[in-house]
């Protein structure tokens, strides 16, 4: 555990010590507030919730978290970093782990930026700030999903671009799984698809959260989606490390 | 081997190491062992399968055949400790471009199990063998081909490893910096096992005890530096290493 937290502290550092963090949190920012405020109509609804600002999270997160995963693995191969990285006394699941919790914690910090929102709507009016509290919580496993997903892409090559681009489409299919255009052709066609599909969506059972509802079979989901990521992220490296 | 040597424990165990990619045999059936004291140079063309040999010993590729051992310690089946004993330094010496030469070997040195006051001075040690005091707060990226390489160097040499694997270590460097480096090495050579990989045929003269020559993946010669001198007419070791290496036309 303490190889994890090392890898993961100089991975942290490194988005610090680089323009990579500065951009995101900033466009991360503008996006939310430009989405929430504008498109989201927060202050004509007249309502004391942010449900406009989580609505569009997943989305914003969709486009920005496989920016930041991107380079997770494929810039080590480029730098051939790898190659150091893992000939250091750590297992390759300690590497994968360190990476992935870093990006978290990124995501995290990006994400209790958004502070203002939290004050903004209380200085207003009387939210349910439990409410808002489980759709951050949704938030923050969303962007783990994305992230272990994206982190996985990127162990497989060593093009970042090509990590983004397979990153966004594989996340995308799992954000939109449950709608009724994906779910109504699979069920026309093959029903227990539809049925699966409807399982595996993360912004269905992100929606429960920003309902206010933290349930253990959520929970669970996220976990298995994140630990089902990462082991293929673990598998993929072990097999591809020195291509 | 002098006889003197024959004694000294083995450290490094290499047993029909095969690497092949797709039907191209990258590495065919090298063995060889290496006990401490040794300095082996790891000779031949670009290709032959040098860099390959030693990833797979530094458990960084996965051989198709055959076992390498560190300190009696499997480097497939027991990677972690077989590491833990090892000072590696990947071709081209790579390091993250953005952390300091500091950030960038405390982090090393954090990874490798050491904490405080201890880690301070392992730093300061290797900072010392590699002459870096100037250029420790400078981001990697920002410094010389030859500062790189002995910041590679230095991460290897954190841990007081008994065996070294130093791909092209001089490479890049300058004549004094190339000088130093082998002298430091020397310094080292008694109480471990040390491979390079070099094209400067001199520097195995001026550093090895033992030199294997390496062509299409197989081990041509296993020889002391002057045994193989005196392969060729001529007593120098380019023309016995072009005679083993190119292929007849």
């Amino acid at each position: 555990m303490r190889n994890v937290f090392i890898i993961a502290g100089r991975e942290l550092a490194g988005y610090f010590a680089t323009p990579v963090a500065c951009v995101f949190i900033v466009i991360f920012l503008v996006l939310q507030g430009a989405l929430t405020f504008n498109l989201g109509g927060f202050f004509d609804r007249g309502q004391a919730d942010l449900n406009p600002f989580f609505t569009f999270i997943p989305w914003v997160f969709l486009l920005l978290v496989p920016a930041i995963t991107m380079r997770l693995w494929a810039e080590e191969r480029r730098l051939g970093t790898i190659e150091l990285l893992l000939t250091l006394p750590i297992t390759q699941t300690q590497a994968v782990l360190g990476k992935f919790l870093a990006a978290w914690v990124f995501c995290a910090i990006a994400l209790v930026l958004t502070f203002p929102f939290v004050i903004t709507v209380n200085i207003l009016g009387n939210p349910d700030n439990g409410v808002i509290a489980s759709g951050y919580v949704g938030s923050l496993l969303v962007a783990g999903a994305f992230l272990s997903v994206g982190a996985a892409m990127s162990a497989l090559t060593k093009n970042q671009v090509i990590a983004f681009v397979l990153a966004v489409a594989v996340c995308f299919v799992f954000a939109v799984a449950s709608y009724p255009v994906v779910t109504d052709f699979l069920s026309r066609n093959t029903p227990v698809l539809a049925e699966i599909a409807r399982r595996i969506a993360v912004i269905d059972r992100y929606q429960d959260f920003t309902r206010g509802i933290v349930s253990v079979r959520d929970l669970i989901f996220f976990a298995s989606f994140i630990g089902f990521w990462l082991f293929l992220n673990a598998v993929l490296i072990e097999q591809r490390k020195a291509d | 081997m002098p006889a003197s040597m024959a004694e000294q424990p083995v450290l490094i165990e290499i047993n029909g190491l095969t690497k092949r990619f797709g039907s191209f045999t990258a590495v065919n059936h090298v063995s060889f062992n290496l006990a401490r004291g040794e300095v082996l140079g790891f000779l031949g063309p670009n290709g032959a399968g040098k860099s390959t040999t030693m990833r797979m010993l530094a458990g960084f590729m996965i051989p198709t055949a055959g076992t390498a051992r560190i300190c009696g310690h499997d480097v497939q089946t027991d990677g972690v400790a077989a590491r833990r004993v090892l000072g590696f330094l990947p071709e081209g010496a790579p390091t993250y471009p953005e952390m300091t030469v500091t950030a960038f070997l405390t982090f090393c040195a954090k990874v490798r199990g050491f904490t405080g006051r201890d880690l301070v001075q392992r730093v300061e040690r290797a900072v010392g063998l590699t002459r870096l005091d100037s250029v420790l707060l400078q981001p990697v990226e920002t410094l010389s081909k030859g500062f790189k390489r002995r910041v590679g160097l230095a991460q290897a040499l954190l841990h007081d490893p008994p065996v070294l694997v130093l791909d092209e270590p001089t490479d890049g460097l300058d004549p004094n910096q190339k000088h130093e480096v082998r002298t430091l090495i020397g310094q080292m050579a008694a109480e471990k096992a040390i491979v390079i990989s070099t094209h400067i045929l001199e520097e195995v003269d001026a550093v090895c005890t033992r030199a294997i020559i390496i062509a299409s993946g197989q081990v041509v010669a296993d020889a002391t530096p002057a045994e193989l001198q005196g392969r060729h007419p001529s007593g120098k070791l380019d023309d016995v290493f072009r005679q083993l290496t190119v292929e007849p036309a």
